[in-house]
Order: structure tokens, then C-alpha cells, then sequence
């Protein structure tokens, strides 16, 4: 197809080509940014998370003596042992994303102190007996702890428990000691030290990083009773979790009358974490979907006006052996045409935004295949939406030519 | 005159129903998803203490050791005990109030209501003649309370709604971690946003329900939350938060003239300078006192996603308006014959332009109103979101007249451009073929 014509009529057209093209740009521009957003959102909702999501149901307790807690704590899970369907129960500090984060940085040299810019933050998951079992951690290497590796007060009050044990994340490990095996490996943090007993499957952290190798780096430590200890964990099957969740709360409630319980299932958790991202994916894609409605609909409004103002050309054309193939073709050509040059300009804008962007908001840079992709989306959109008016165009009949305009 | 042209350019948007529809569906949309992400943005990013934000000042010192010291580093957000307290008993502003937010656990004497975490704010007396809170019963407590750990408490509305029904509860008593408080005051309708004095435990819609003496809290070792940052070997022990080398108290002063506020700096500077020669600072004196709403911008209050929406709406009202520019000069130049014929028979070309402008200026309205109801419909669906700034999306009047203003202004430049060219037509040009 020769495409001189097609220049030369559109040289006649400046404003309405122009306009055609700056705004494919923008829709390519916004596009590219805003499908690049939505795509690091989706891949951290769907971040693996090495527990039983499905069958856990956690509640917390809160308002009861700490002097006591030894004695509660038993109590307690005795009383939550007994309800039908529970596999297992253990107590825990905290859990991936609650955003409950309890933080410290650790590095791999005895003289390593807390405030060492080279070290790894890590977040501290405090566990109590069968913790494996109830939050379903899967072990990759070595072993998971004793039951007299639980220490009563082993946090009490600090920062760091005064154990020596620690079970990691395969993430952790990766980081700490590429290439090796963490097995035996210790954790430093002047005074204290941990040394590896144990690598399981990576666990999230309670708060996300936007690095999300980084959303991995946990540490389990074994805690007996102790007051940080007030998050009851119970595995069952998923469908008695609704269940077993109701009547852990009333035991937990009748066994501790003057405390504050308060019960959720993880998945309740996760939905809750998760819930601002994913309200901010559905606004980008809702955006994303009216926005290249509406840029169909400027090319079919615009198109459809050059078909209306060439009817007798196309006529002309038609009556001197264009065939409606060669019409087709022509406002197919000059749609891609009119595409092209706003897919290169969109691309550069795209690019121009993200710069602003990770700039402004500590967004990544965008990998360089968005771009093209973005650019074909708008390719096919234009060819879409040119094909009613072109169709309209290539049925002018011959005869068109030989009436008055 | 108005009201002709207004009946021409009714008639020929009707005349072109789809084109019409086309034109006032792109500005709606437009408009719509802009004013609902603007608004989100106007209520977040408002003035909490709208007479008081101007003389409201957050000091900043900086107690840290050398390890990553550099020049250029900022204060940390937060003061330790030690420094939080001499400022306070200092006296050296208007006003002065040092705080931490924390949850303790409420033991309702009702057997009706289980117990539950309340949310509270420890802090001083100043705290509420500073931030100039109402009250609807009694009064907050003074520095004769403050220094004598006196276990009084003040409530929010809503949970005096809850426990007494609304009525004065002032002299009742409050468990509060098995302990019991007094109740003297009970606040009216306090609902600062963004939550600007405590912002760790939620930035926006975050009420307490209860407020204590500071010095009472630490005295019944009530569980703090929010930051505590530590440095060199102190861990953050909840026990002994008052001798640890840890930030974790919010302190805010009231200054009302600009020479008062340089006095506070200097005096801060050399605090700074003394604790750094008595070897407790070992950096030197670095300090910064930020008004209100400076602290709010440096904290980035406002959440990334909302001003990311903001933008990403405004390139979609972008695309809408380039789209309808199109549209209407397509409509306009379809016209060229009627136009002319308009021109031959006498009409000037300001006459036609002012037609023209006016036939936009009708598709900006309804699309004004189109989007109206669009940013009304998208604020109801952002409030039935979960986060904790989405129940403030509301449209109010000033946001009201800017969405109508907006698209009728953004219409008349898309008009302008489209109608220009139009009117260039030679009158009876177009005749000669027909």
C-alpha cells in the first residue's frame, strides 16, 4: 500500500490528526503506568505464604495479669484443645500480615551490634510448644525446636529473647549465607547470638517491604510462657474454621471473664491486608478500561467524520477501480499510521512519567516490555475501532462519484 | 441573546444525539474520576485545627550516638522521656503537651457490654486548651493532676455514648486495666483529620476513646504503642521506657507570634548545645521546629496511592477532553454549510463563535452534572472501602461548585479550538456547490 496519499491527506488535516495523536499518546502513557502499577500490586497479593492459610483461626488475648500468665497460658490452651476439630493449638506473638511487626537487625559476625547499616532486619516471630504443627510451617532443613527448647520469660520485657536457638526462613538463609547451607550457621546481635537450628518455607512478614524478597525474612524463636505470648493459633480443617473460631472465642472468653478476646480466621487477615491494594487494582483497571473506551470512541467519532467528508472522493476512487478492499485498507493504514506516531510519542511519555514517578513515590523502574505491550494494545484498539467507519467507507458505492457534491 | 444562542445550540446538540451523548459521556467520565480522586485528596490532605494549625509548632531534637551520624540526617520524629519532660516542665511556649497513644484494656461495669481494647492517648494538661477541644460535660484535668499521677480520665462522645447513653457520666468511675479512674470530662465533637498529634496509630478517623495523665499511665506501666526507636545497647523495655535511650513521645507546642517561634528554636538549639557538652548528645545540636501542617507533609500523611490516583485520573481527564476537542470539531466542521449560509445571510464571525462556544459550554454543563453524579457515586464506592480515610470521602459544597466550574471551563477550551476553525468559514463559499 502506498502511503504518500495517506500523508498528503492528512497534511490537509493538522488539527484532527494531531489531536488523534496526542491522544493515543496519553492513553499509552497512562496505560503503560498504570498496568505496570497493578501488575507489582497483583504479584504482592499473590506472594506465597509457607503456613496453612486455610485452616488457621487465631485470637488474641488481652487485659489479664502477667503474673499469671504461666498458669493462663496452660489453662488456656487446654480449654481450646478440647474443642471439636482442632488439630493442633500453639500461642504466638504475632502473625504474617497484621501488621503487628516486631523488627530487629541481626548480622552474621559476633560483633555485630543492632545499629550496623550492613545488617538484615528481620522480624522476630516469638512461638510457643507445637507452633509447627499449629501454624503448619513446612521444614526444609535441619530441625524445628524441642519441647524443652521453650523458655518461660524468655522475652520478658526486652527486645530479644534470652535463648540461643533460631528456626529461618529459607529467604533469610539465601540472604545471610548465599550459596551455603544457614544449618549451624549463628545470628549476631551484640550481646546475643542464635544459631540455626532450622530452615522452613518462606513465611511473610507481618508488614510487606516493596522489595518482596524482603517480605521473607523471618526468624522463629521458641518462647514458653511469657506476656508476648496472647495470640491463641488453631488449625482445623477449612470448613470448621467459622466454628471452631465462635467457640474458641467463648472459651476463651468464659475461661478469662474480665479479659478482651477478640478471634479472626488468617483469611480474614489476609483479606484485610490486602484490602487498600486491592480496592487501588480495581480503580486502576476500572481507569484503564474506560480510558481506552473513550479513546475508541474519539477514533470512531473522527473517522466516521473524514468517511462523512470523503464520500465523493471515495467514490471517485471507487468509480476508477478502487476496489472496497483498497478503501478498507486505505483507513486501516492510515489509522496505523496515525497509531504509530502516537505509540512513540505514548512511549516516550510512559517512560517520562515513570522516571517522575520512582522519583516521587519510590516506584521501581518500569521493565521495558511494558512499553511495547502498551503499544500494542493501542495498535489494536485503533484498528478496531477504525473498522465500522472503514466498513461505512468502503460500501460508498461508485455511483457517488458522478452526483453533485 | 444568551438565551438564543442557548436555544440554537440546544437544538443542534439534538440534532446529532449520539455525537452529543458522545462529547457529555467523555467530560462526565473525565470529570468524574478527577473530582472523586480530588476530593479524597482535598479531605486528606485538609487542615485538622483550622483556626489553630498557624501557631501550632512539633520540636524536634536529636539525642542519637555518632553511629551513621551525617550532617544532612533529620531529628528523629519523636522525643525520649528525659528530653520530652524537661521541654514540657520548661514552660518555654504558650502551651505545651507531651504524649504517647497506647490500647488499654476497658472493663465495662455494665455486664452487658464484654470488655474490650479502648484506644488512649497519654498525655498532659495542655493537650486540650492547645488544640482548643471541646467538651460537652466537665473539663480536662490541670497540672496539679499531672504531677500527682491522679488517676482521672477523660472520654470521647462515642464512648460515653456507649457506656452511659449519652448521658453526663462526669464523676462515674472507669476500670481501666483493673484499675479505677474518675471520669471528669467528656469531650464533644472532636474528630481531628488527619489525626495529626499521634499518628502511629492510624493517620486518619483514629479517635480515642479514652484520655489519661501521661504521668499516671507510666505509673500503672500501661502498655505504650505507636514507635519506640532505640539506639546503642537499649532495648525498648516497656517497664523502663523513662530511663532507656529510646524515642517515643510526641510533643507539640503552641507559639503564636514569629518572634516567640525563633525564641523556641534558639532555646532548643541550646538545650542541644548543653546536653551535647555534658556528653549525653554526642551529636551536636540539631534540631527543627516544623509548623503543623510542614510536620504533616513531612510525615507524607496524605497516603502515596491517593495522590497517584489524583494523577493518574487527571491524564484520563486529559485523554476525555483531547477526545471531545475531536468529537467537537468533527460536529462543528460538518456544519461548514450551515455556517456559511449563516454568514452570508449577515451573522459576524463573533456571533458564530459565540453560538458555537455556547453549544460547548452546554455539553460541559451536562457533562458537569454527569460527572457530578459520577464522583458521587465513586465517593460511595470508595467509602465502602476498608480503609481508614474512606469513610471521609464526602463532597462538600466548595467541591461541589469546583466539579461544575471545572468541566464547564474545561469544555469552553475544548470548544475554543473547534469553533475557531469553524468560523473561519468564507460566508457563501459553501453554497456554490448545492
Amino acid at each position: 500500500m502506498e502511503i504518500r496519499p495517506i500523508v498528503a491527506s492528512l497534511k490537509k488535516h493538522r488539527i484532527p490528526t494531531l489531536l488523534i495523536v496526542l491522544q493515543i499518546a496519553l492513553a499509552c502513557a497512562v496505560l503503560c503506568n498504570a498496568v505496570f502499577m497493578i501488575g507489582g500490586r497483583v504479584r504482592q497479593m499473590r506472594l506465597a505464604n509457607a503456613i496453612d492459610e486455610q485452616g488457621l483461626v487465631s485470637v488474641s488475648l488481652q487485659g489479664t495479669d502477667p503474673k499469671l500468665i504461666a498458669s493462663d497460658t496452660q489453662r488456656n490452651l487446654a480449654a481450646l484443645r478440647s474443642i471439636a476439630g482442632v488439630q493442633a493449638v500453639s500461642v504466638v506473638h504475632t502473625l504474617p500480615l497484621t501488621n503487628n511487626n516486631w523488627g530487629w537487625s541481626f548480622g552474621i559476625t559476633p560483633d555485630s551490634s543492632v545499629t550496623d547499616q550492613k545488617n538484615t532486619n528481620v522480624t522476630l516471630y516469638f512461638v510457643g510448644q507445637g507452633s509447627q504443627r499449629a501454624l503448619g510451617l513446612r521444614l526444609l532443613e535441619g530441625r524445628y525446636f524441642s519441647d524443652s527448647e521453650y523458655v518461660d520469660n524468655a522475652i520478658a520485657g526486652g527486645a530479644l529473647p534470652n535463648t540461643h536457638l533460631v528456626v529461618i526462613t529459607q529467604a533469610l538463609g539465601k540472604q545471610l549465607w548465599p550459596g551455603q547451607s544457614a544449618l549451624g550457621k549463628t545470628l549476631y546481635s551484640k550481646p546475643n547470638y542464635y544459631t540455626v537450628v532450622g530452615v522452613v518455607a518462606d513465611v511473610l512478614r507481618p508488614r510487606l517491604w516493596s522489595d518482596n524478597r524482603k517480605s521473607y525474612y523471618s526468624a522463629f524463636f521458641p518462647v514458653g510462657a511469657d506476656d508476648v505470648l496472647r495470640t491463641y493459633v488453631l488449625r482445623g480443617a477449612p470448613a470448621d474454621r467459622d466454628r471452631i473460631l465462635r467457640e474458641a472465642i467463648d472459651a476463651l472468653q468464659t475461661a478469662n471473664p474480665q479479659a478482651v478476646v477478640k478471634g479472626v480466621t488468617f483469611q480474614a487477615i489476609r483479606d484485610k491486608y490486602y484490602a487498600d491494594t486491592n480496592s487501588m487494582v480495581w480503580i486502576l483497571v476500572l481507569v484503564c478500561a474506560v480510558m481506552l473506551a473513550v479513546t475508541a470512541f474519539g477514533i470512531v467519532g473522527l473517522t466516521s467524520f473524514w468517511v462523512g467528508q470523503r464520500r465523493r472522493q471515495i467514490g471517485i476512487r471507487r468509480a476508477v477501480g478502487a476496489t472496497r478492499a483498497d478503501i478498507l485498507r486505505y483507513f486501516r493504514t492510515e489509522n496505523f499510521l496515525l497509531s504509530s506516531a502516537g505509540v512513540v510519542l505514548g512511549m516516550i511519555m510512559a517512560y517520562g512519567v515513570n522516571l517522575y514517578l520512582m522519583k516521587q513515590y519510590e516506584l521501581e523502574r518500569m521493565p521495558w516490555y511494558y512499553l511495547p505491550a502498551g503499544a500494542l494494545a493501542l495498535w489494536l484498539i485503533g484498528q478496531l475501532a477504525v473498522s465500522g467507519p472503514a466498513m461505512r467507507a468502503a460500501a460508498v458505492p461508485p455511483v457517488v462519484a458522478t452526483q453533485p457534491a | 441573546m444568551l438565551a438564543y444562542y442557548f436555544d440554537l445550540a440546544v437544538h443542534s446538540l439534538k440534532r446529532h444525539r449520539v455525537l452529543t451523548a458522545l462529547m457529555v459521556l467523555a467530560i462526565a467520565m473525565g470529570i468524574g474520576a478527577s473530582m472523586t480522586t480530588l476530593t479524597v485528596l482535598h479531605v486528606l490532605s485538609g487542615d485538622p485545627l483550622p483556626q489553630r494549625s498557624g501557631s501550632i509548632y512539633y520540636p524536634q531534637i536529636d539525642p542519637r550516638n555518632l553511629v551513621d551520624y551525617s550532617p544532612k540526617v533529620e531529628p528523629p520524629e519523636q522525643l525520649t522521656w528525659v528530653d520530652g519532660m524537661y521541654l514540657l516542665h520548661a514552660r518555654r511556649a504558650v502551651r505545651q503537651a507531651l504524649m504517647t497513644g497506647g490500647m488499654v484494656p476497658l472493663q465495662p461495669a455494665q455486664s452487658a457490654i464484654d470488655p474490650f481494647q479502648a484506644a488512649a492517648l497519654y498525655t498532659s494538661s495542655d493537650f486540650f486548651p492547645m488544640f482548643n477541644v471541646p467538651f460537652k460535660y466537665g473539663t480536662g484535668w490541670g497540672e496539679a493532676e499531672d504531677a500527682g499521677k491522679v488517676r482521672v480520665a477523660v472520654i470521647s462522645s462515642a464512648l460515653n455514648d456507649k457506656l452511659f447513653g449519652g448521658k453526663n457520666s462526669v464523676g462515674q468511675m472507669l476500670r481501666l486495666q483493673e484499675t479505677a479512674f474518675r471520669i471528669i470530662g467528656v469531650l464533644g465533637d472532636w474528630h481531628p483529620n488527619p489525626h495529626f498529634y499521634e499518628w502511629y496509630m492510624g493517620g486518619y478517623d483514629s479517635d480515642e476513646d479514652v484520655y489519661l495523665p501521661l504521668t499516671t499511665a507510666r505509673d500503672l506501666k500501661m502498655e505504650h504503642d505507636g514507635s519506640t526507636d532505640c539506639w546503642g545497647n537499649s532495648g525498648g523495655d516497656p517497664d523502663h521506657l523513662e530511663t532507656v535511650n529510646c524515642t517515643w513521645l510526641q510533643f507539640w507546642v503552641q507559639l503564636d507570634t514569629p518572634a516567640s517561634v525563633a525564641d523556641y528554636k534558639r532555646f532548643l538549639e541550646h538545650y542541644s548545645q548543653d546536653q551535647h557538652r555534658a556528653g549525653r548528645f554526642l551529636r551536636p545540636p540539631n534540631v527543627r521546629l516544623r509548623s503543623l501542617m510542614q510536620w504533616l507533609d513531612y510525615l507524607k500523611m496524605v497516603p502515596s496511592d491517593a495522590r497517584l490516583q489524583v494523577w493518574l485520573s487527571l491524564g484520563f481527564l486529559a485523554v476525555c477532553l483531547i477526545n471531545t476537542v475531536g468529537l467537537m470539531l468533527a460536529k462543528f466542521m460538518r456544519r461548514s454549510t450551515e455556517l456559511s449560509v449563516r454568514r452570508a445571510l449577515g451573522a459576524s464571525r463573533r456571533a458564530l463563535f459565540g453560538q458555537l462556544l455556547m453549544e460547548s459550554g452546554v455539553i460541559g454543563l451536562l457533562g458537569g452534572a454527569g460527572g457530578l453524579l459520577l464522583a458521587l457515586l465513586g465517593l460511595w464506592l470508595i467509602r465502602q472501602q476498608p480503609a481508614d480515610y474512606a469513610d471521609l470521602a464526602r463532597m462538600d459544597i466548595s467541591m461541589l461548585l469546583t466539579t461544575l466550574l471545572i468541566a464547564v471551563l474545561a469544555s469552553l477550551i475544548a470548544g475554543l479550538l473547534p469553533a475557531w476553525r469553524a468560523c473561519r468559514v468564507a460566508p457563501a463559499l459553501q453554497l456554490k456547490g448545492n
